[in-house]
């Protein structure tokens, strides 16, 4: 094919551009889709082996997690959390960092979001809760920023460093809810002070699932415009590709790498804080719930792209939804869910190999026509 | 047991009781992942394997009555894990971080899906070695009783360390994991090495799992890795892919570990959370003290998608 | 795997439960409840055969599975967050649950809280006494005396000691735990004052590792008894039996792990309490929102006395479990400080097993090795 071919003036079909736009966005969609459709298969598989029904399986997931107003209440419950933390993970992730310790910035993020609660619990309206928010993403940026500048200053490998300082976040959680800030009066369950009815986030007016929907809904555009849409984001790619290349063309690598972790941090920290705010009313030990460790998953199966994070959330969230389903009515273990992702994810994440191999899928096929 | 008092000195002995104690699992998931990635690939999953080869182990070991028999199913289906991620990640396009996260999730899934019915039963420990018989104390004696499968996690860290320093084999590997062209060139096939690397590396993740339920803590729990396997991974870049560093790092870390509860058994007990981060401090202390931006991944393999 | 061996527990695929289901696909509606067939959820934060926590309540729920027309659900490691409001809505709303059992104490605030006002005609009966004046009258406590299972315990392992040290292993130091530790303590030196307790506390409610290494150091500092306050107790039998240290067991029966190593034990006995409560609840009788029990109230039990201990442990543990069951006896007397100095008892003062006070205990007392912070 010469070079010629692919110019988009000789295409003969009209809208042949569009289709061959298209393309590639169909194929974005199509083969996950048909990955999934795989994963249920085996899974089924796997349930035939234990004796019991894929049909009974899959009609208890859909209902649990996707059928009616509650299931979705049930679902979107989870996504805040799961999106959140997953930009923590997918926005370094543009640059060529794998940073998998946002748990660390999700925990403290609440401490932080706990403490300024008490001590703004006389601030009135939303400035409050605003403070609270901005506390935990300043918490939350600074621990996953540092993790940054320590890359790109001294050079200590952002992973090892990450997951290292996940642990030390939770040590220190640990301590500072049992020690500095417990409230005395959380005998059994050690807790910082209540948050004032003032200071809690409730639910949207729709469904029963709090705001911070609302929130990983809009982090994740802000995100997606970030990368997608602006020089920076544009910068991060070139960095994210080749650092050299980037510092050769006088790139500013290193306040990159910094503001992307920083801002990943961030939106960690604002999981965090909605999981006190919405949810907990204070914070304390069962705030580490291990939000930070999905949302790794959920950026790696959206491969990175905010948008895609979406989906994947809800997808992962409507699934554990039907855990409890599934152990009353099938007699089957709680871990049945994860095996059940364990290989859905296993075959999405096997599918990438698929991309680019379908004509129907690339541009030219269309812009020949 | 007529124990005798030994008061402060309780600690170092902790210490170096833990690092043994504590370590294996770090010895053998790190030696794992440190063939894998020197090959060129990066297996995160293997926390679900060693999860596995906890529960794998200590079934078998219940079901035969024999801990070497549950020791070589958790190899076993350590290697199966294996295999499975680096048949799936030899194709163009797959991201092998992003495999070893699903992996992980699918070996704990499996693990405790089938586990259910082992949490109650008792199974057999694996034999230890008593290295104390020279001392009267029976607190030094408890601390010497060293497992087989330590040693044997030592002594393969050397050989790892031989092996690729000057056998056949250990340049294989080496060649595979800083350039596939390379090797492709001098005529090898660097899927199958990475592949058996991964399976391998997929074995010994196992075999420290079945450390965990069948020596110490020597039971199965859902909880029974406090994520071993993951930290383990990290410790690699923390020994620079160096097999007798990693053996080094896990003894450290072990040993960092036994602190907390140490120091509060001789009454320093104010601020607990904070010893129990010990280990995480001092490698995260020593990785800084380390790096350099000069040399940031000094002895990393070129072609591994972690430090690209 | 070849050997999965599939628990032979009740489906619950039953058409009832399909029918319901079914139904409540349409709305938040919960359909009503057939006379006579009540659905009751039981929700565990952990495994159900933990040997602990968890496993003494599901073998409160196999007894309740055990009575004519109760259909139970169960569900495990069910975490203390969004997700335990999740399970219990959905016990509700797709098996018509109309009596929840959360069983972590971590369920009550916010999630229990936040549900009940919401279904009003569910039952919330939740363990750890927490219920207080105020909080929603669909939602109850119910806790045990197990201070006192922890004070027989110590009477045990007074009489086996010989290093006179005993320890404990201890989650986090809250009131409950405390209580558990002094107990323990106080129950020794009323068998010898000389006895000391080290606890050491692993900071969380379940890490394998960190347990078997905090038994390590209780030996290694020469306890030669050791018991503990964890949810899953098992690392800890295991790894004291190893070290040649008796065990006193917690929660539930341990002795399976520790054979003769095994002196006695303080188990929750929630099968009489829960029977009771479902029978209640059926009959439509009124429950206490605040509900508590001890020793002669059939909450809590003794192990069966193990082999190694002597006859004169075996006459004192008899004798002063009678006196436990005949009421108002008291662990926490003076004259007692607490082992900072404080003095906790002034001489002739005693807090007796349902004291209040005792609910917010935040000292350990003269003789425990440790500190609550």
């Amino acid at each position: 094919m010469s070079a010629a071919d692919q110019i988009p003036t000789r295409a003969h079909l009209p809208g042949a551009r569009i289709l061959a736009g298209l393309a590639l966005r169909a194929e974005a969609v199509a083969i996950p889709l048909a990955a999934l459709l795989a994963g249920f298969a085996a899974f089924s598989l796997f349930l035939l082996v234990m004796g019991k029904s894929p049909a009974e399986f899959y009609g208890l997931v859909w209902k649990a997690g996707f059928s009616s107003a509650f299931s979705w209440q049930n679902t979107l419950s989870r996504v805040a959390p799961l999106v959140l933390a997953a930009l923590c993970v997918a926005l370094p992730a543009r640059l060529g960092l794998v940073v998998i310790g946002g748990e660390g910035a999700i925990v403290l993020g609440g401490l932080a979001a706990a403490v300024t609660g008490t001590a703004v619990a006389g601030v009135p309206g939303y400035a409050g809760l605003i403070l609270m928010a901005l506390a935990a993403m300043a918490i939350g940026g600074f621990w996953i920023g540092a993790i940054g500048a320590l890359r790109i200053r001294r050079g200590v490998n952002e992973t090892i460093s990450s997951l290292l300082m996940a642990y030390i976040a939770i040590a220190l959680f640990n301590y500072f809810v049992e020690g500095p800030f417990r409230d005395p009066a959380s005998l059994n369950k050690p807790s910082t002070a209540p948050l004032a009815e003032a200071l809690r986030v409730g639910d949207m007016p729709w469904i029963a699932a709090h705001w911070g929907v609302v929130a990983g809904v809009l982090a994740c555009l802000v995100s997606w415009v970030l990368i997608d849409r602006t020089t920076l984001g544009f910068a991060a790619r070139i960095a994210g590709d080749n650092v050299r290349a980037a510092q050769v063309q006088g790139l500013p690598v290193a306040r990159l790498v910094i503001g992307f972790t920083a801002l990943g941090g961030a939106f960690a920290g604002l999981a965090g804080f909605f999981e006190v705010a919405a949810v907990h009313g204070s914070a304390n030990a069962s705030l580490i719930a291990g939000y930070g460790y999905t949302g790794i998953l959920v950026a790696f199966l959206a491969r990175h792209n905010p948008l895609a994070i979406l989906p994947v959330a809800v997808l992962l969230g409507g699934f554990e939804a039907s855990s409890g389903l599934i152990q009353r009515r099938m007699d089957l273990p709680d871990a049945t869910i994860l095996v059940f992702e364990g290989m859905v994810f296993v075959i999405i994440l096997l599918s990438e190999a698929l991309y680019g191999r379908f004509r129907i899928f690339t541009p030219a096929f269309w812009e020949r026509r | 047991m007529d124990s005798v008092e030994i008061g402060l000195w309780g600690v170092p002995l902790a210490i170096l009781g833990g690092a043994i104690r504590v370590s294996t699992p770090f010895i053998f998931v790190s030696l794992g992942e440190c063939l894998t990635e020197r090959s060129g690939r990066i297996n995160l999953g293997l926390e679900g394997t060693l999860v596995f080869g906890a529960m794998s182990g200590y079934a078998i070991a219940y079901e035969t009555g024999s801990p070497f028999a549950g020791v070589l199913a958790a190899a076993v289906s350590g290697a199966c894990f294996g295999l499975l991620h680096g048949w799936i990640c030899k194709f163009k396009g797959v991201n092998d971080i992003a495999v070893g996260i699903a992996m992980m999730l699918l070996g704990m899934g499996l693990a405790f899906f089938f586990g259910k019915p082992y949490i109650q039963p008792v199974a057999p420990d694996l034999p230890s070695i008593n290295f104390g018989w020279w001392s009267d104390v029976p607190q030094v004696r408890a601390a010497l009783q060293v497992n087989v499968l330590f040693i044997l996690g030592g002594l393969l860290a050397l050989a790892m360390a031989w092996m690729f320093r000057s056998t056949r084999v250990g340049l294989t590997v080496r060649v595979v994991g800083d350039s596939t062209d390379a090797a492709r060139a001098m005529g090898l096939d660097p899927d199958r090495v990475r592949l058996l690397s991964t399976a391998m590396g997929g074995a010994l993740a196992g075999v420290g799992g079945a450390y965990l339920s069948l020596f110490y803590p020597g039971s199965w729990t859902e909880g029974i890795s406090s994520g071993q396997g993951l930290m383990a991974i990290a410790l690699v870049i923390f020994a620079r892919w160096n097999p007798v560093n990693c053996f080094w790092a896990s003894l450290l870390f072990g040993g960092a570990g036994a602190l907390g509860p140490a120091l509060q058994s001789i009454g320093i007990s104010e601020g607990y959370y904070l010893f129990f981060a010990a280990p995480y401090v001092l490698t995260l202390g020593l990785l800084i003290l380390t790096s350099s931006p000069d040399r940031a991944m000094q002895g990393a393999p070129l072609e591994l998608s972690l430090t690209k | 795997m070849t050997t999965f061996r599939n628990l032979d527990r009740r489906s619950f695929l039953g058409t009832t439960a399909a029918a319901l289901g079914a139904a409540a696909l349409g709305g938040l509606a919960r359909p009503a409840q057939a006379a006579g067939d009540l659905s009751v959820g039981f929700i565990y934060v952990g495994p159900k055969d933990d040997f602990g926590y968890n496993q003494a309540h599901a073998e409160g729920a196999a007894a309740v599975k055990a009575m004519a027309g109760v259909t139970v659900l169960e569900e495990e490691n069910v975490p203390e967050s969004q997700d335990v409001q999740n399970t219990m809505e959905s016990m509700i709303n797709f098996d018509g649950a109309t009596l929840l059992f959360p069983t972590s104490f971590g369920y009550f605030n916010p999630h229990i809280l936040e549900l009940a006002p919401k279904y009003q005609d569910v039952r919330f009966e939740h363990c750890g006494g927490l219920w207080a004046e105020g909080n929603p009258t669909n939602a109850g406590s119910y806790f045990g005396y197990i201070g006192m299972g922890q004070y027989l315990n110590g009477i045990a392992a007074g009489h086996a000691t010989k290093s006179k040290k005993i320890g404990f292993v201890a989650a986090k130091p809250i009131p409950q735990v405390l209580n558990n530790i002094n107990s323990f303590l106080l129950g020794a030196r009323a068998v010898d004052p000389e006895i000391t307790c080290q606890v050491i506390f692993t900071g969380e409610w379940s890490l394998a590792v960190k347990e078997a290494e905090a038994t390590n150091a209780l030996a290694d500092q020469g306890c030669d008894v050791i018991t503990c306050h964890v949810d899953g107790p098992k690392v800890v039998c295991e790894t004291a039996v190893s070290r040649g240290a008796y065990v006193c067991g917690y929660h539930a029966d341990q002795s399976p792990l520790a054979g003769d190593m095994y002196l006695t034990g303080a188990e929750w006995n929630w099968a009489g309490v829960y029977t009771d409560l479902v029978a209640s609840f059926m009959a439509g009788e009124e429950i206490p929102n605040f509900l508590r029990g001890g020793l002669a109230d059939g909450f809590i039990k003794m192990s069966p006395l193990g082999p190694a201990v002597s006859d004169a442990g075996r006459a004192q543990f008899e004798a002063v479990k009678a006196e436990i069951m005949a009421g108002g006896f008291a662990a926490i007397k003076g004259p007692l400080k607490d082992n900072a100095g404080n003095i906790i008892a002034a001489d002739g003062e005693a807090f007796v097993e349902t004291d209040v006070k005792l609910e917010s205990m935040d000292y350990l007392v003269d003789g425990v090795m440790g500190s609550t912070s």
